[in-house]
């Protein structure tokens, strides 16, 4: 039975292809949009993974997400460094300048002051360079897409300079960031420097990153600073979530990306549906002869749903392979960093696709069974 | 008893209910005999192809006693029904009924690949009955690869390959040509006839009438009389 539920799926080839390209096709979107979305979102906490050496970020306790922060003071810093259980406590600057290439092009930039004796927060990949290095006066660690935006199509040196807010700075390092949710350029500097690049405003520092002492929990730590000072304390994969779920409930970026998934998921129901039913329809004379003939209801059901199950399969294999190959194409497309297909997209893929053929031949699966074996008889 | 396939005793069949009732078939006492060809024949909408569905088990009676082989179909349904279909009826359809997308001794394999045969084996068998059919040659080719009485030899190889002891056939011959039409009546008679076996053949073709061994004659939903063919093929 099942070779011949195989014959008559591939019989008819215009719609057998038809079927397979209707799941291709939304196992291509679903998967795709999703992968870029997940991308999106996780890039919204790109600074925050890439501080690798302190894992406590301490924040006004009114601060939601890395991009908005309410400045700490001086004493918040001495507080949280007396809290027991804190090896260490530096600050943190985040901002944005705005910098001027040597041919007068300038750019938004998000600028990272690190504390100025421990330089904690730099990124782990250093392209080029030595992080010491910026010990020295009017002296910036650049990443990638910095550098490529205002020297273009040049090899990557070090002492080359730029115009920050009026200073002229020179470049000691090429580091790898991961790319941050607007898709600026971050340049990082000493925190004292950062703040007279930025000037002006007092109270500067927009987080104090914390490391515990050896053998201390991190969230019970968490707890005791929040308690002694009455700043909030998360650590880097706590802060990391919260702000991605502030983009995801405060910008309508989900609902796009939604919409675009449940319109892929809506046409492959559809079009798959109808295909498949109207492929069935045509066969149910078939059908009809196969139960006068004595196969039962049961098998005539594996039947329909192995039919199925083929297209599924062939179609999602299609559809995420077209994926797969859209991001290994991309994958050195710096503005393009990040975005990969995850594991967990494709299995939730696979769990649509497998809902999206259930439904389809369900509708067929009625039909059948329905279906007086009598009508055989009948021209 | 036993040298009937088919017992009817007043069997009726209606069809929808109170208002918009038909009664097809009322009160149909028939036999149909173990090694013998029966012919069912009547004027267009007597109920022949009715009948014909009520004794291989795809209509339920209305009303009546049904033995077919000694088995009481108007009391067996569902997965029991379907069962003995498998085992014990050929079926041949006056628009044959093959799968396109399988070949000619594919579709002939259909039984045996329904009763969980290895697909070689079973298309091997067919292939040797179609030889026994003169279709030896094209037992490869697909359905739209062959004309109406090849064809229609392929679906008696279907409703043969399984042995069954009832082959049921209606209308085999209309929709082929006179002179195709006597061919395959003789190649039925050939290969179905068996002492142990009936072949019950619904028509209104009189063309064919001499090759039946009986003649059930029907009309308005009663089998009016019973003709014996003396031998006359
Ligand atoms: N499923 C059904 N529902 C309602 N009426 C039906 C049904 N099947 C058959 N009939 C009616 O029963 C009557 C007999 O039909 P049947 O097909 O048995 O006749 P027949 O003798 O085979 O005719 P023909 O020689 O034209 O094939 C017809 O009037 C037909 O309309
Ligand atoms: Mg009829």
């Amino acid at each position: 039975m099942k070779f011949i539920a195989w014959q008559m799926l591939t019989g008819d080839k215009a719609k057998y292809l038809g079927l397979i390209f209707a799941i291709a096709f939304s196992t291509f979107l679903m998967s795709h949009q999703v992968s870029i979305f997940c991308g999106l979102m996780n890039r919204t906490a790109s600074q925050i993974d890439d501080v690798a050496d302190a894992n406590i970020w301490v924040m006004d306790a009114k601060t939601q997400y890395l991009d908005e922060v309410k400045a700490l003071t001086d004493q918040d810093l001495y507080r949280i460094r007396g809290v027991q259980g804190v090896d260490w406590a530096v600050p943190l600057f985040k901002g944005t300048s705005r910098a001027k290439g040597p041919d007068g092009k300038f750019r938004g930039v998000i600028l990272m002051g690190l504390d100025d004796s421990t330089l904690v927060g730099i990124p782990r990949r250093i392209v080029l360079g030595k992080i010491e290095d910026l010990r020295e006066p009017e002296t910036i660690a650049v990443d990638q897409v910095g550098y490529k935006f205002f020297f273009p199509d040049q090899p990557v040196t070090l002492g080359r300079t730029l115009d920050l807010n009026d200073h002229t700075v020179k470049i000691v390092a090429v580091v790898d960031s991961n790319a941050p949710f607007v898709n600026l350029p971050v340049f990082y500097t000493k925190y004292s420097q950062a703040i007279s690049f930025v000037g002006r405003e007092r109270n500067q520092m927009s987080f104090v990153l914390a490391k515990a002492t050896q053998g201390t929990s991190e969230s019970e730590l968490n707890q005791r600073i929040a308690k002694t000072t009455g700043l909030k304390a998360l650590t880097g994969n706590e802060f990391g979530w919260e702000t991605i779920w502030y983009y995801i409930q405060n910008t309508g970026i989900p609902i796009n990306f939604g919409i675009t998934v449940v319109i892929a998921l809506v046409v492959g129901t559809v079009v798959a549906g109808q295909t498949f039913y109207l492929f069935t329809i045509e066969n149910l004379k078939q059908f009809g002869a196969l139960k006068a003939i004595g196969v039962s209801d049961l098998r005539i059901v594996g039947m329909i749903l192995m039919q199925a199950l083929i297209v599924g399969a062939i179609g999602y294999g299609i559809g995420i392979s077209m994926t797969a190959a859209f991001f290994e194409a991309t994958k050195n497309n710096l503005d393009l960093r990040g975005f990969q297909l995850l594991p967990q997209v494709m299995t939730g893929t696979a769990a649509a696709v497998f809902m999206i053929v259930f439904l389809a031949s369900a509708v067929s699966v009625r039909r059948v069974i329905v279906l007086e074996p009598a009508v055989v008889f009948r021209g | 008893m036993n040298s009937h396939a088919v017992v009817c005793k007043q069997i009726s069949k209606s069809f929808g209910s109170g208002e918009d009732e038909v009664k097809v078939l009322r009160g149909i006492d028939l036999e149909v005999p173990l090694g013998e060809m029966t012919f069912l024949v009547g004027p267009s909408g007597c109920g022949k192809t009715t009948l014909l569905s009520v004794i291989a088990g795809l209509l339920n009676p209305s009303q009546g006693d049904l033995h077919v082989l000694g088995t009481p179909l108007h009391a067996i349904k569902g997965a029991k029904a379907v069962e003995f279909r498998r085992i014990n009826l050929g079926f041949v359809f006056q628009q044959f009924n093959l799968l396109p997308s399988l070949t000619a001794a594919e579709n002939a394999a259909v039984p045996l690949l329904a009763a969980n045969w290895n697909r070689k084996k079973a298309v091997e068998k067919a292939k040797t009955l179609l030889d026994d059919l003169g279709l030896g040659s094209r037992a490869n080719a697909y359905p739209n690869q062959l004309s109406g009485g090849q064809q229609q030899r392929v679906a008696f190889a279907r409703a043969l390959i399984h042995d069954p002891k009832l082959i049921v056939c209606d209308e085999p011959t209309s929709a082929l040509d006179e002179h195709t039409g006597h061919h395959v009546m003789e190649l039925l008679r050939k290969i179905a006839v068996r002492p142990e076996r009936a072949v019950l053949v619904v028509t209104h073709d009189n063309r064919i009438f001499n090759f039946a061994d009986r003649i059930a004659h029907m009309n308005d939903g009663h089998v009016t009389h019973i003709e014996t063919n003396g031998g006359s093929h």
